[in-house]
């Protein structure tokens, strides 16, 4: 096997999963380090999030115009779920809302059910064949997700280090007691978090879609490698969580050359567990809950 | 429906209460008494039926198994196995916080179903292993029935009465105690990651046990018998929406939630074609939404947990 087919049959499978998984692990850890808890509705939501960018498509939209649109819509979307099954359990232990979000999964999968049913479908039909750049063979659709995530990654980071309400996101995840005593509107940034977080399941579960296909267990099945790289990064941390996803996804792509492909699903918590064992705080230094 | 009909029904929702129940006196191990989350159930469930079933069956061609142990040797190996795969994940999730656990168990479920459909040379892959003996299954058809319920109802009885001695004992003393207040327990002397490790592999071999009865009862398994996510989330709402921290409540909401749950599916089956499909998510949308107005409206259940050691205020 030569260098180039590596790279082409490797390495740049690798980096687009690995990218799609960053998308959906930095909302991870954002719930996991703001909110202070593992939000299992996650990957369902998604799911919610590629069904809606899809129906967008339906009325004849392009799908790379549809994503914002469908980004907007589930943000709308987790803010109403937060309010209707999260906040009140704000003053019982965490973990009860853990359970509480397992149960919204389960919800936000049959209300995809019910709604478009359960045949795989795709944005946009036909083969596309990959151009080549110096050897390198890349789809279009595979460039812009890779040009999407770096302008998500890119524009949440400045957010979050410029503006006054991402310092006060950043606050929340460091000290919650500090913040709330300097000041820092508590239910302002739970809602700012979810409205970020909805738009990022959102995005991950579009480009999920346009690159592989759309399902109803799709989401479901990003959960475990999502937080496998929000660990493995550190919980908490935006750039921890897309280091953790190039990992997660280029380990995927490599496992099959140790692991029969069916096992590919298992590097995730193959990586997850050894973190936790060697490492619980994470590449980059974050938190442990 | 005739009245034999009616009883067969009866008998056969009754066999499938006490599997249940077993799964939710595994989980109140867990979650009741020690704050576990276990998100996995099925993935244990599933070990101790292949593990109960690879032991007992005849010998097939295609796979692994054939050994035609007895049975009660079946069920210890169900157990066994069920804890040995539990341990080490507790060992490595137990000394963070629940959440990291209930990550660690969706993963595990998901990995046993992948070996289950990958390894056909130990689980017969998509076809499944059949020919598992049932105890009893030379009797006629009610007869047989009827000796397996009771053979269900012993054993729940019985992991009933030691779940329950263990919860009184010291032990379950200590587990709450662990539960309330982690750092007050550990600062008593309490070793909390290996005393929440014991009640973790404690509850995950109760549940291959019942994983065990299981696969004797059906005479066979294949992948798709389980959904992993529907399954392990119906033992959940059982245990909640029962009462955790209580065997009773355990018990008791088994047997409510698996009767709402097949009445529900005998109603939607009768529908037409088109909605009945639709019908099925709209059932699973419903029991998650049963958990969210459970844990809102009474988190405590509907047999809430005993507070021992206080005694009640004499007049």
């Amino acid at each position: 096997m030569t260098l180039l087919d590596f790279i082409n049959f490797y390495l740049v499978p690798g980096i687009v999963l690995g990218s799609i998984y960053a998308v959906g692990a930095i909302g991870i850890t954002l719930v996991f380090g703001i909110l202070r808890f593992a939000h299992f509705a996650h990957g369902d939501m998604a799911t919610l999030g590629a069904f809606i960018a899809l129906a967008l498509v339906a009325t004849g939209m392009d799908p790379w115009v549809a994503l914002p649109a469908a980004m907007a819509i589930t943000a709308a979307v987790a803010i109403g779920v937060d309010r209707t099954f999260y906040d009140y359990l704000a003053k019982r232990p965490k973990i009860v809302t853990v359970m509480a979000s397992l149960g919204v999964a389960l919800m936000l999968r049959s209300v995809v059910q019910v709604v478009w049913g359960v045949d795989p479908t795709t944005y946009v039909t036909g083969i596309v064949r990959p151009e080549e750049y110096f050897g390198i063979l890349l789809r279009p659709r595979e460039l812009y997700t890779l040009g999407a995530v770096v302008l998500i990654v890119v524009a949440l980071e400045l957010f979050l280090r410029k503006s006054k309400w991402g310092k006060a996101m950043r606050a929340m995840s460091d000290n919650p007691d500090l913040a709330r005593l300097s000041g820092v509107d508590n239910r302002m940034v739970t809602m700012l978090t979810w409205a970020i977080v909805g738009a990022l399941c959102a995005a991950s579960g579009f480009m999920l879609g346009i690159n592989t296909e759309i399902h109803s267990m799709m989401g479901w099945h990003l959960l475990l490698p999502m937080f496998a790289a929000a660990i493995l990064g550190g919980v908490g941390r935006v750039q921890g969580a897309v280091l953790g996803g190039l990992v997660v996804g280029i380990a995927e792509e490599l496992s099959v050359f140790i692991l029969p492909a069916q096992y590919k699903a298992a590097t995730a918590f193959a990586l997850l567990l050894l973190i936790l064992l060697v490492r619980p705080r994470g590449l980059l230094n974050g938190k442990v809950l | 429906m005739d009245i034999i009909g009616l009883a067969n029904y009866a008998v056969f929702m009754a066999i499938l209460i006490g599997i249940y129940a077993l799964l939710a006196l595994g989980l109140n191990i867990q979650w009741g008494f020690s704050g576990l989350f276990n998100a996995g159930i099925a993935g244990f469930f599933a070990i101790g039926a292949y593990t109960s079933a690879i032991l007992t069956s005849l010998p097939a061609a295609h796979r692994l198994g054939g050994f035609e142990l007895p049975l009660l040797l079946g069920w210890a190996g169900a157990m066994v196995v069920a804890a040995a795969i539990a341990w080490p994940i507790g060992k490595i999730c137990l000394r963070f916080r629940s959440d990291y656990l209930a990550i660690a168990t969706i993963g595990v479920a998901e990995i046993i179903r992948l070996v289950i459909r990958t390894e056909g040379w130990l689980t017969g892959g998509v076809r499944g292993i059949t020919g598992v003996p049932r105890p009893f299954g030379d009797l006629p058809y009610m007869q047989s029935q009827l000796a397996y319920l009771a053979l269900v109802v012993v054993l729940v009885l019985a992991a009933y009465l030691l779940v329950e001695r263990q919860l009184k004992a010291p032990w379950g003393r200590m587990m709450r105690a662990i539960r309330d207040n982690e750092n007050a327990a550990a600062a008593m002397g309490k070793r909390v990651a290996e005393r929440r490790l014991q009640a973790f592999v404690f509850g995950s071999a109760l549940m291959g046990l019942a994983g065990a009865l299981f696969v004797h009862f059906n005479r066979s398994i294949t992948p798709e018998a389980i959904d992993p996510m529907i399954a392990t989330f119906l033992i959940w709402i059982m245990l909640i929406l029962g009462g955790s921290g209580n065997n009773r409540g355990a018990i008791l909401g088994a047997a409510v939630i698996w009767i709402i749950w097949s009445v529900s599916e005998i109603l939607t089956d009768r529908l037409p074609t088109e909605i009945a499909i639709q019908a099925k998510y709209v059932r699973v949308f419903i029991i998650g939404l049963t958990l969210q107005l459970v844990l809102r409206f009474r988190p405590e259940g509907i047999l809430p947990e005993r507070q021992h050691g206080t005694s009640p205020p004499r007049s």
